[in-house]
């Protein structure tokens, strides 16, 4: 079975909710929809306080390439904008809506009838995933559209569509696979049809089995999409590990998948590109789940965009005592909250509770050289290496070592018997370098 | 609800742990014990027990009283250390000797450096190097192994396998000849030989091994490499002349070579970090116990050539890169 070749882990699944059918979360009495929920430049409110918005209405726009629009995901009244403290642990801009009803915007298309035929040309195509406001919604969300345009002079030939869901206890893409397959095909046909590529692969975990039959059946009336079932390992998710492990290329250090003729979208930016496209409908709700072992009910509810953390906490049956962390994302990569009134934006995949006893770190002591890190490390770097010249300031070394090639996805301070602070010195150096080379380019 | 952490990420952790891997390594070791309590009784019970009870006191004072930091003897790696030390020794050698070679191990090899994890050479290989320039004679003196008994007088002494062979070789004698003076092939391998009381039997040796290969406490990378290399090296000359060359097969089962490329070389602080270093180490290991072996003053080359071999490690970590994702295409 395929994977990816150069380090990696296995940290334990714990997917408690991969049972629970996506239920859809009331709406809330007030949203905080942040300008800022996509990688690049925020957006630029294009209404002010006290204007009645619809469900799906254009409340701030994407101006710089890098950029999304953003929707308002409830009718009702601005009440203000604001700084808010969002998931990123910082006061962020946001507009915040009261809402009234659920009134949509008259040209979204509510109807849950399959729409497969689309007319549009490439550049129709991405135009409209632009003006959805459609982002990664994997995590990183980098705004899709300009994932969806070839850059001049290169050529993609294969779309990869991540259905691997790698981190433990997130299970909001697997659901997705299981309940809105179809829908997830037609927007692979249609990010297919605006690259101008012939073939997708959709690769998926064997620790998905029903999902990997489900979509296997469907797909065979898809022209050039095909499954790929993949061995569990950590972080088979990473852009680069999911292509080497899928059609064995490698990405260039510093380079981007375009690079060697791919690129990755996740199976839940498919499913919005197709109700984008097809339906008109923007990136107003999302798919998150809520997990903990100490949780009453795991499960995965269908989120207006804005909504507080604590509303879906309340609705998976309330914070367990004890609780020491909560987290947004997953326990490899999420980040750890700072306030439950946070709202939900559009890369929120999951929210999960740690018990106190299960916060703590390991006792740090002296590196003992195991290597394991080492061995672990998917970008074949040596993070005790990095660590150590980051911890004494040797940054250009850090460079050379190749500091900027980390994807941050944690495995090796999660394998290291000795508890060092590997990834949090490694950022500072990433932090770094980055400025380092910033300085030099604008030089 | 009380105050929520907020830390970096990742948020879980494996359940690797210092002392988990330290303790793996001593349970590796346990089959060689056995053998050598059964072929050395009572002595090598003691020189074993009295090597990690200093190894451990030794630290414990240094920790407590001279850096006045965190003490942290039972972390395993003395008791490693001490283990490893009594495995070096003949088991003639007398205990106070044996304390001093704990104290040097510990003292020298490891805490001067500033503990585990710090220490460039291997400390029970310093530890028996120190032992074996001090007390030469003590250290080359070998006990014939006799099956369990609780006396400690009266027992007979030979030189090992090795020696026999270099003597043999050197005052111009066939190889095959001298070959009629050592035990049997079958014998060694099971542990009946001269020797340092934990060197001698290959096949316990080789149990602890894979024992530590199943948990992921070592890698194949040095004990094959350094193995492969002894065998390539003393294949070639035993082609070209085996009048004056025993051939690979004795030399991997005698001496210290089992106990070197499975637990002297593969230690974790004082070898490589990349997969690829690991091998250029344990060739180098290979290549310098043979040159010692067959062309040196001493009839026993591995702890010599481990020690050169640990200089050489921030060299070969500085220039031997793992391979990094993404690096044959050349930036334009
Ligand atoms: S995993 Fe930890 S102890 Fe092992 S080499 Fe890396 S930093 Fe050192
Ligand atoms: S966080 Fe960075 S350095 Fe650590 S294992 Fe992942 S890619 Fe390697």
């Amino acid at each position: 079975m395929k994977t990816f070749k150069i380090g990696g882990v296995h940290p334990p699944e714990n997917k408690l909710s991969k049972d629970a059918a996506i239920e859809v979360l009331d709406i809330p009495k007030t949203v905080y929809i942040p300008l800022s929920q996509h990688l690049g430049v925020p957006a630029v409110p294009v209404v002010k306080k006290g204007d009645t918005v619809k469900t799906g209405q254009l409340i701030a726009k994407g101006e710089a390439f890098i950029s999304a629009n953003i929707h308002s995901s409830v009718s009702g009244k601005v009440a203000k904008i604001d700084d808010v403290i969002d998931t990123s642990g910082y006061r962020k801009t946001c507009i915040i809506v009261e809402t009234e009803g659920d009134e949509w915007e008259p040209d979204i298309d509510r109807s849950p009838d399959l729409k497969e035929d689309c007319s549009l040309t490439p550049e129709e195509i991405i135009k409209k995933v632009q003006e959805k406001g459609i982002v990664g919604l994997g995590g990183a969300t980098f705004p899709s559209h300009v994932k969806l345009m070839v850059p001049k002079g290169k050529k993609a030939d294969i779309l990869i569509i991540n259905g691997v869901e790698c981190e433990p206890c997130l299970t909001a893409d697997h659901r997705l696979m299981l309940e809105k397959a179809k829908e997830m095909l037609v927007g692979i046909s249609i990010q297919m049809k605006a690259l101008g590529v012939e073939k997708a692969i959709i690769g998926i975990e064997n620790n998905k089995p029903d999902a990997i039959k489900h979509i296997s059946e469907l797909a065979s009336g898809y022209k050039g999409i095909s499954v790929e079932s993949l061995k569990v390992k950590y972080p088979q998710g990473g852009e680069k590990q999911l292509i080497k492990a899928l059609i064995n290329r490698e990405v260039p250090s510093g380079k981007l998948p375009i690079e060697v003729g791919a690129v990755v979208h996740n199976v839940g930016t498919s499913l919005a590109v197709y109700e984008a496209v097809q339906k008109n409908k923007p990136l107003i709700e999302r798919v998150v789940t809520v997990s903990g072992s100490k949780i009453d009910k795991p499960s995965n509810f269908l989120v207006r965009i804005g909504t507080p953390v604590s509303a879906l906490l309340e609705a998976s049956g309330g914070i367990p005592e004890n609780t020491g962390k909560v987290v947004n994302g997953g326990p490899m990569m999420g980040k750890a909250l700072n306030n439950l009134d946070a709202p939900v934006a559009k890369g929120t995949s999951g929210i999960l509770l740690f018990p106190e006893r299960e916060v703590p770190r390991k006792p740090m002591l002296n590196c003992i050289r195991c290597a394991k890190c080492i061995s672990v490390c998917c970008m074949g770097l040596e993070p005790y290496l990095l660590a150590i010249l980051a911890d004494k300031e040797r940054f250009e070394e850090c460079e050379n070592e190749k500091i900027m090639d980390c994807i941050e996805c944690g495995s090796c301070l999660y394998i290291c018997p000795s508890g060092r602070p590997l990834l949090d010195n490694i950022r500072v150096g990433k932090n770094k370098v980055g400025q380092l080379m910033r300085s030099r380019a604008s030089n | 609800m009380s105050l929520l952490t907020v830390s970096g990420s990742p948020h879980v952790y494996s359940k690797e742990s210092v002392s988990k891997i330290m303790y793996g390594v001593i349970i590796s070791l346990i089959p060689a014990m056995l053998i050598s309590f059964y072929f050395f009784s009572l002595a090598a019970i003691l020189l074993t027990l009295t090597a990690v009870v200093s190894c451990m006191a030794f630290e414990f004072l240094i920790q407590k009283y001279l850096i006045k930091g965190p003490v942290t003897v039972f972390d395993g790696s003395a008791i490693i250390t001490g283990i490893l030390l009594a495995f070096n020794v003949p088991s003639s050698l007398p205990l106070w000797m044996m304390v001093i070679g704990s104290a040097v191990a510990i003292g020298m090899g490891k805490m001067t450096f500033g503990g585990l994890g710090k220490n460039p050479f291997n400390p029970a290989l310093v530890g028996r190097v120190f032992l074996l320039i001090s007390f030469p004679v003590e250290m080359t003196t070998w006990p014939k192994p006799t099956e369990f008994s609780t006396q400690l007088t009266d027992v007979v002494t030979g030189p090992t396998p090795l020696a026999v062979m270099k003597e043999g070789i050197a005052a111009g004698r066939d190889a095959s000849e001298v070959m009629a003076e050592i035990p049997s092939y079958v014998q060694m391998l099971y542990g009946n030989m001269g020797g340092s009381i934990g060197e001698i039997s290959a096949i316990a040796l080789l149990i602890g091994g894979i024992y530590m290969l199943a948990r992921k406490i070592i890698t194949w990378h040095i004990p094959v490499s350094y193995i492969g290399s002894v065998v390539i090296f003393s294949g070639i000359l035993w082609l070209i002349n085996p009048e004056i060359y025993v051939d690979p097969l004795f030399h991997l089962i005698t001496g210290g070579m089992m106990l070197g490329a499975l637990y002297m070389a593969t230690d974790m602080v004082t070898s490589p970090m990349s997969a690829k270093g690991m091998i250029v180490f344990g060739i180098g290991c290979g290549v310098l116990t043979m040159v010692i072996r067959l062309f040196g003053a001493y009839p026993e080359g591995v702890s010599f050539a481990i020690l050169i071999m640990n200089a050489f490690v921030p060299l070969i970590n500085t220039y031997i890169k793992p391979k990094r994702f993404g690096e044959e295409v050349k930036d334009v």
